[in-house]
């Protein structure tokens, strides 16, 4: 190699005795190498140095050793003899080092004594040793995967290492040479656990990300009797009224059933009871949501995706939601798994639909992906937000026009109630200035006319006008194959359109001509007599196309349809083969089912498995022995640090759950925690008496020590900040919900035009007595107006101490409430004595939408959290009106504002008096007198925006009947009529 | 993990690369420079892409790319986490993270990087633990450095790594100790036309500088803790305190940190300390329109409202601008189109107002976007969203420390809609 004048420079400066010459050579070679310039060709003249006594020189030489020792084999090993010294020199950060560099320098021939060195770090007496030998094992690894085994030895003594500053170390070096290996992990799992919020970040990652895996192997599936509790849609209900549209429902039926019978069948043999190890995970894992980590935020939440029962997926939104007010880079990431995880469990991120609003200064990928967020969040309570969001101006960007005019097709496909609303904005579009808008809308609008064609031969009419304008071919190509595949809808056009098309025929796009000819074919096999001529011509052309598929659909078509002597018995399927109904397309996210990988991985995000990715286990059916993770009291080796009197201290509160644990466990599972605990207590008693082993560490010890008082005392302050234990039952209470909406009870109204006295009135369960720990909560909505607001919804709630003690300070705390959702909290109830009940009266404003209000109930000892949703017929209060002034208030609210539905009134609901009585007990509305006998009125308004609500019944022989809603707001109007309907017809 | 690191600046060069595992061809960062050409703006370059044998994951900041070669599985958020650490940390030596000063530091960053990886996997990340390896430069430490031929390399065998208590270094002294408390609060807010807020939320930090001998326990307690409804802490705070008491309690970093983030809700009203009054109209025919807004103060709590500036980012068809304001000064770049109103203090007597006339391009349509008016202020002595500090406590050391809490409230993402209406042609 020639080495330049300068080069010889340096050499000579290294070797010369001054050390500041030295340093400035090495400053000089290192800033080279920073660059990326070659500087291999003083590897001589720099090895030399490497026994050099200054420190600073001793760096930046050992800096350029790693970095070229690779491609020096030979020279490098010179150096090696000083570090072999330097792993037997007094000072345990010299050896640390010296491992450091030893380990680093990638060559072949002293895999050996690399080994060697490595075998002696792990039982090193400085636990800084022992992190490095950890560092230092995937290094071997990759130079030399035979020495897997000996390795595994290593990383399985270090995991029993017990200080915090090993643990990540040795899990990074577990995963990267030999993952499969679980086993290894059972012994160490409770200890990881409770380690895991004094270990550093970037450890606390790996961790959490192995365990996640971990548990997947060893736990049962906690959600796997969900849908029995629930009752199929249970968890829909609890997070908000997302009655999905049809297909949705019916898959989900379907899948619920299924899972059901599964569960069934396992419920059967053994009832489900979470192991207390996969508790600990969770409970220990929660606080790290706290972390200003993203990564760490991120591995708790796809901890708890993947592993927590449903009710407690929940807490890992607000984290991620803060995450999304990051570096633009980490909402790109988060934004892709909030977009996995929205699709299974949307409505956790319900509440914060407003921090996925699209920023006209957000990048592009940022903005799709909020979008597609937006998208899967839609449901018909919020649609009318998120449209008006994707309608606002975010045109100026080409990528993002394409992907919003997507996400209003998928969220129109998704919700029926908004189709049409949808399907209007898009053919508003088609008259839009810029093409890719049109084309895109074209494109959209055809699929969604699949679904029902016949309702909108005006839009295929007005879409064939566009193929004199519209330029890009896919939007061409679409509005033919329309225009072919409903010609029936439109008969007189669809020929006139041919006929145009023929003449452009030879100028078209491939894909255009390919739909020109099936709209020729279409059209001879439906009305051969206008277009016979065309077609022949069209397939003539297309016989002497340049491109081959075009030669050969025209000649397969032409055989096809017109009948020979030698065409075969297929032409008489032809109308058949062409013209047969075909099923609408699904527009579903990309993200769908992206959660076989495990989230937050780089394979998710690129949904494609990357090198190194492990595969997350599905649960197993049974759960393997637990006992695998019990640990002998004799194996804790008397080797202690700091850490230790740490760890006493956390599995002091395994013993006595005090900060996160929460959730309810039942006896028998807590029994088995119990000898984690008694076992490691007695291990920590040990180290009480036999601690201080190592001077350097004994004033770390004092600082832990201060710190578990300190906390002690905390624990006796708050005992009980058990705030998750009321989840479990929410299910039950949307049970009682749901019900109200299917089976309302038959209830004796007395006089129709007044409000249902309250005695009447249906309650819902708040909290169970059980959860409650003896209290119990009922609600129901009292109809009465609510007077300090009169835009709330005034809601009764009845608070029973079925205890043998007295629950103190009653009150309402944390509300959780959509945006604009306002809550009054009823007056604090100071003293509730055991046995006594007592009822008091809180409003809520709901803003006219069925979201639910998620607050904490909380009493002087404990937090339950809790919520309250509204039938839809309860956001409305009852007004009186005359007859006249229904007609001209119902005159106005025509077109969009009017819903009409047929139906059959059951048997025992037929007659004024049963239909009155249903209605009202539906909907919070007021009677207005009729002339008629054969129809009744009802008027109110919505308590929060004061929207009036018309709804008229008109009874015919033999009980049917026309139900007829007039809503200003129609998605209220919409759920209103399906909730009438219901209690009309069961 | 990571396997290799470039920083490039805005114009594709890599001026500087380092390797933690074997060295990785800087060719493979010319997918990245292909993906840089396709976006418009560098934000918009794909964080994530995958290379035939590595994948790439960078960010962008303080106008440099950190690029970061990887090989195998590493979650995507990890590394990212770290890059940002690595700005962070030059930030945090040199005063400023920039191509020039990386560029005058290239050995100390080097060295840095070094020491922040081993085999890709962090290994000292926190300021506290590099700054005893590597010292930062100081203007009388270079002098001297220059004259003795030292470097900033710590001379003697640093503890750092040793301590349980990874964020502080052990035998901190200093003779008068001292704890200041910074609670800064952005809005982010975006109203409509008409001044109504479409949104509204502020994002609070609590940033610390504890200069305090010894190995201080503190207790930071607030007023009002309840209107916090999000919080993410320094790994110094115990969080399960925080969940019980509602108090920071933690051993402190040496020097500068930032204690904690937090997020006020939407639901706790949030006070909007200006209002502006605006319009933006195009005259039907011709090419010509009108500008016209007025900055006031709305809920400023008695505080004066300084650091005024507002942005507008005007059509894209505009010829030309010619307005007046009558307080402080604009600038109007006509390549991007960038209006830059400085107004400085708002005078509640005297209000601002920059009004004029716009014109089109010559036969150029109506405009269709609606510009939105990007605002900025400051107010000083006032957390919006009234968070107050209660009191400091400190444990575990005898002396007593000099305490001190500023509040500062400024604009974050604080956005005012406008519609461009039209005018009939005045006859």
């Amino acid at each position: 190699p020639s080495s330049s004048p300068r080069h010889d420079d340096l050499k000579e400066m290294l070797d010369s005795n001054k050390d500041s010459l030295k340093l400035e050579a090495m400053k000089r070679i290192v800033a080279m190498i920073a660059r990326g310039k070659n500087a291999s060709d003083l590897f001589p003249a720099v090895v030399k140095n490497v026994a050099c006594k200054n420190i600073e020189v001793k760096k930046l030489v050992y800096v350029y050793l790693v970095r070229y020792a690779e491609e020096q084999q030979d020279l490098a090993l010179l150096s090696i003899s000083t570090f072999q010294r330097g792993l037997k020199d007094p000072n345990q950060l010299i050896r640390a080092s010296a491992l450091r560099v030893l380990s680093s320098i990638r060559v072949t021939i002293i895999v050996p004594i690399m080994m060697l060195a490595i075998k002696e770090a792990a039982s090193d007496m400085s636990p800084y040793v022992r992190k490095t030998a950890a560092h230092a094992i995937p290094k071997l690894y990759s130079l030399d995967p035979e020495q897997k085994d000996c390795l595994i030895e290593v990383i399985e003594k270090l995991l029993a290492d017990k200080t915090t500053l090993v643990a990540g170390s040795v899990v990074m070096a577990f995963e990267e040479v030999c993952p499969e290996r679980i086993d290894l992990i059972h012994k160490n799992y409770r200890k990881l656990c409770n380690l895991l919020i004094d270990v550093e970040e970037w450890g606390q990652v790996v961790i959490i990300n192995m365990l996640t895996r971990y548990a997947r192997t060893q736990f049962l599936n906690p959600n796997m009797n969900e849908s029995l509790l629930e009752e199929g849609g249970g968890e829909k209900a609890f997070y908000g009224s997302d009655n999905d549209d049809d297909t949705d429902d019916e898959e989900d039926k379907e899948e619920k059933e299924k899972k059901k019978t599964e569960a069934t069948a396992i419920v059967k043999r053994k009832p489900y009871v979470m192991d207390p190890d996969h508790r600990l995970l969770l409970r220990n894992t929660k606080p790290l949501l706290q972390s200003r980590n993203a990564a760490v935020v991120m591995a708790v939440a796809q901890l708890y995706f993947h592993l927590a029962p449903k009710a407690e997926v929940g807490v890992i939104a607000k984290a991620l939601v803060r995450l999304m007010r990051s570096h633009s880079e980490v909402q790109y990431v988060v934004l892709q798994n909030v977009a996995t995880m929205s699709i299974k469990r949307r409505g956790m991120f319900e509440p914060y639909l407003k921090s996925f609003y699209i920023r006209s200064t957000d990048p592009t990928q940022i903005k799709v992906l909020k979008l597609e967020v937006l998208t899967n969040l839609a449901n018909e309570t919020n649609i009318s937000t998120i449209l008006r969001e994707f309608q606002d101006d975010h045109f100026n960007d080409k990528d993002f026009v394409a992907a919003t005019i997507q996400a209003i097709g998928r969220c129109a496909t998704n919700i029926g109630e908004v189709r049409d609303t949808c399907l209007n904005g898009l053919v508003q579009l088609l008259s839009n200035r810029d093409e890719l808008v049109v084309a895109e809308s074209v494109v959209v609008i055809k699929k969604l006319l699949q679904m029902q064609p016949e309702q909108h031969s005006d839009i295929i009419k007005h879409m064939a006008k566009l193929t004199d304008n519209i330029q890009v071919p896919m939007a061409r190509a679409s509005i033919l194959w329309l225009i072919g595949e409903y010609c029936e809808h439109v008969p007189k056009i669809a020929p006139d359109v041919l006929r145009k098309m023929a003449k452009t025929f030879t100028n078209e796009e491939d894909i255009v001509k390919l739909q020109i000819i099936n709209l020729a074919a279409k059209l001879y096999l439906t009305n051969s007599k206008q277009t016979k001529l065309l077609t022949q011509y069209v397939l003539n052309l297309a016989k002497y196309d340049q491109n081959y598929d075009i030669r050969d659909r025209a000649r397969f078509i032409r055989q096809l349809i017109v009948p020979t002597d030698k065409s075969g018995a297929l032409s008489k399927y032809a109308k058949k083969l062409f013209l047969a109904l075909k099923p609408a397309p699904v527009l579903e996210s990309p993200f769908k089912d992206r959660d076989h990988f495990q989230l937050g991985s780089l394979s998710h995000l690129l949904n494609a498995k990357a090198g190194g990715y492990q595969v997350l286990p599905d649960w197993p059916e049974a759960a393997p022995d637990p006992s695998v993770r019990n640990v002998e009291v004799k194996e804790s080796v008397p080797e202690w640090t700091k850490c230790s009197s740490r760890e006493k201290r956390k599995e002091k509160k395994a013993d006595k759950p005090f900060y996160s644990d929460s959730e309810g466990e039942s006896g028998p599972t807590e029994s088995a925690d119990s000898d984690t605990a008694s076992g490691s207590e007695s291990g920590s008693g040990s180290e009480e008496s036999g601690s201080g082993s190592e001077s350097e560490e004994s004033n770390e010890e004092s600082e832990s020590a201060s710190e578990e008082d300190e906390e002690e005392e905390g624990k006796k302050k708050k005992k009980n900040v058990e705030k998750i234990k009321a989840r479990k039952p929410v299910p039950e209470t949307c049970l009682a919900v749901h019900a109200v909406f299917t089976q309302p009870p038959p209830l004796p109204v007395s006089v129709p035009q007044t409000i249902i006295p309250s005695g009447n009135l249906k309650t819902y369960e708040l909290l169970h007595r059980i959860t409650g720990e003896g209290l119990s909560v009922e609600y129901c909505f009292s109809r009465q107006p609510f007077s300090p607001d009169p835009h709330m919804v005034a809601v009764k709630i009845q608070f029973t101490n079925s205890a043998t003690s007295e629950a103190k300070s009653l009150h309402v705390e944390d509300a959780k409430l959509q945006s604009g959702m306002r809550i009054k909290e009823f007056p604090e109830i100071e003293v509730l004595p055991a046995g006594e009940t007592v009822s008091v009266v809180m409003g809520i404003d709901f803003c006219d939408s069925t979201q639910a209000a998620n607050f904490q109930l909380c009493t002087h000892t404990r937090k339950f959290f809790v919520s309250i949703q509204p039938p839809v017929g309860e956001l409305m209060m009852p007004i009186f009106m005359t007859e006249n002034e229904f007609k001209k208030e119902q005159g106005q609210l025509m077109g969009m504002n009017e819903i009409t539905e047929k139906l059959t009134l059951e048997e025992k609901c037929q007659g004024e008096h049963a239909v009155v009585q249903r209605v009202t007990t539906a909907a919070n509305l007021s009677r207005v007198p009729c002339g008629s006998d054969k129809e009744c009125r009802f008027a109110g308004k919505t308590v929060t925006s004061g929207s009036l609500v018309l709804v008229s019944v008109v009874t015919k022989e033999d009980g049917a009947a026309q139900l007829t809603v007039n809503c200003e707001k129609m998605v209220i109007g919409t759920m209103l009529v399906k909730d009438i309907l219901q209690a009309l017809t069961q | 993990m990571i396997n290799s690191l470039f920083l490039i600046n805005p114009s594709g060069e890599m001026f500087l690369e380092k390797h933690w595992k074997s060295v990785v061809s800087r060719s493979v960062c010319d997918y990245f420079l292909e993906a840089k050409e396709k976006a418009l703006e560098p934000e918009d370059v794909p964080p994530v892409i995958h290379t035939p044998h590595h994948y790439l994951i960078s960010i962008y900041r303080d106008k440099l790319f950190f690029l970061s070669v990887i090989q195998t599985e590493v979650p995507p958020l990890f590394v990212i986490e770290f890059l940002h650490r690595v700005a962070e940390m030059i930030q945090d030596y040199f005063g400023e993270c920039s191509e020039t000063v990386v560029k005058d530091h290239m050995v100390m960053v080097y060295e840095l990087l070094e020491e922040m990886l081993d085999n890709g996997f962090p290994l000292a990340t926190e300021s506290n633990v590099l700054k005893e390896m590597i010292r930062p430069p100081t203007i009388l430490r270079s002098v001297v450095n220059t004259l003795t031929g030292t470097s900033n390399v710590g001379d003697t065998l640093l503890t750092g790594q040793l301590s349980t208590i990874p964020w502080r270094r052990a035998g901190v002294r200093y003779t008068n100790n001292e704890a200041y408390f910074d609670v800064v609060e952005e809005i982010d807010a975006i109203l409509d036309q008409s001044g109504t807020t479409v949104f509204a939320e502020i994002q609070g930090v609590v940033e610390a500088c504890v200069k305090l001998s010894g190995m201080p326990d503190l207790t930071l307690s607030f007023m009002n803790p309840r209107l916090l409804d999000d919080v993410s802490f320094h790994p110094c705070v115990r969080y399960k305190l925080w969940e019980s008491e509602r108090v920071l309690s933690f051993i402190p970093p040496d020097g500068n940190f930032t204690l904690m983030t937090y997020h006020v809700n939407a639901q706790n009203l949030v006070a909007i300390p200006v209002y502006v009054k605006q319009s933006i109209s195009f005259f039907e025919c011709g090419s010509d329109g009108r500008l016209d807004v007025t900055v006031g103060p709305k809920q400023t709590m008695g505080k004066t409202v300084e650091g005024v500036m507002v942005t507008v980012h005007l059509p894209k068809t505009i010829l030309s601008i010619n307005l007046t304001a009558t307080q402080g000064s604009y600038t109007y770049d006509n390549g991007t189109k960038l209006l830059v109103w400085d107004i400085g203090k708002l005078n509640p007597q005297k209000l601002p107002n920059l009004r004029g006339s716009l014109s089109l391009q010559a036969g150029a349509p109506k405009p269709e976007e609606n510009p939105s008016l990007n605002i900025d202020l400051k107010i000083q002595q006032l957390a919006i969203s009234g968070l107050k500090v209660n009191r400091l406590d400190m444990f575990g050391e005898k002396y007593k420390p000099f305490k001190g809490v500023k509040y500062i409230t400024k604009a974050g993402k604080f956005q005012v809609l406008t519609i461009t209406a039209s005018i009939n042609k005045y006859t």
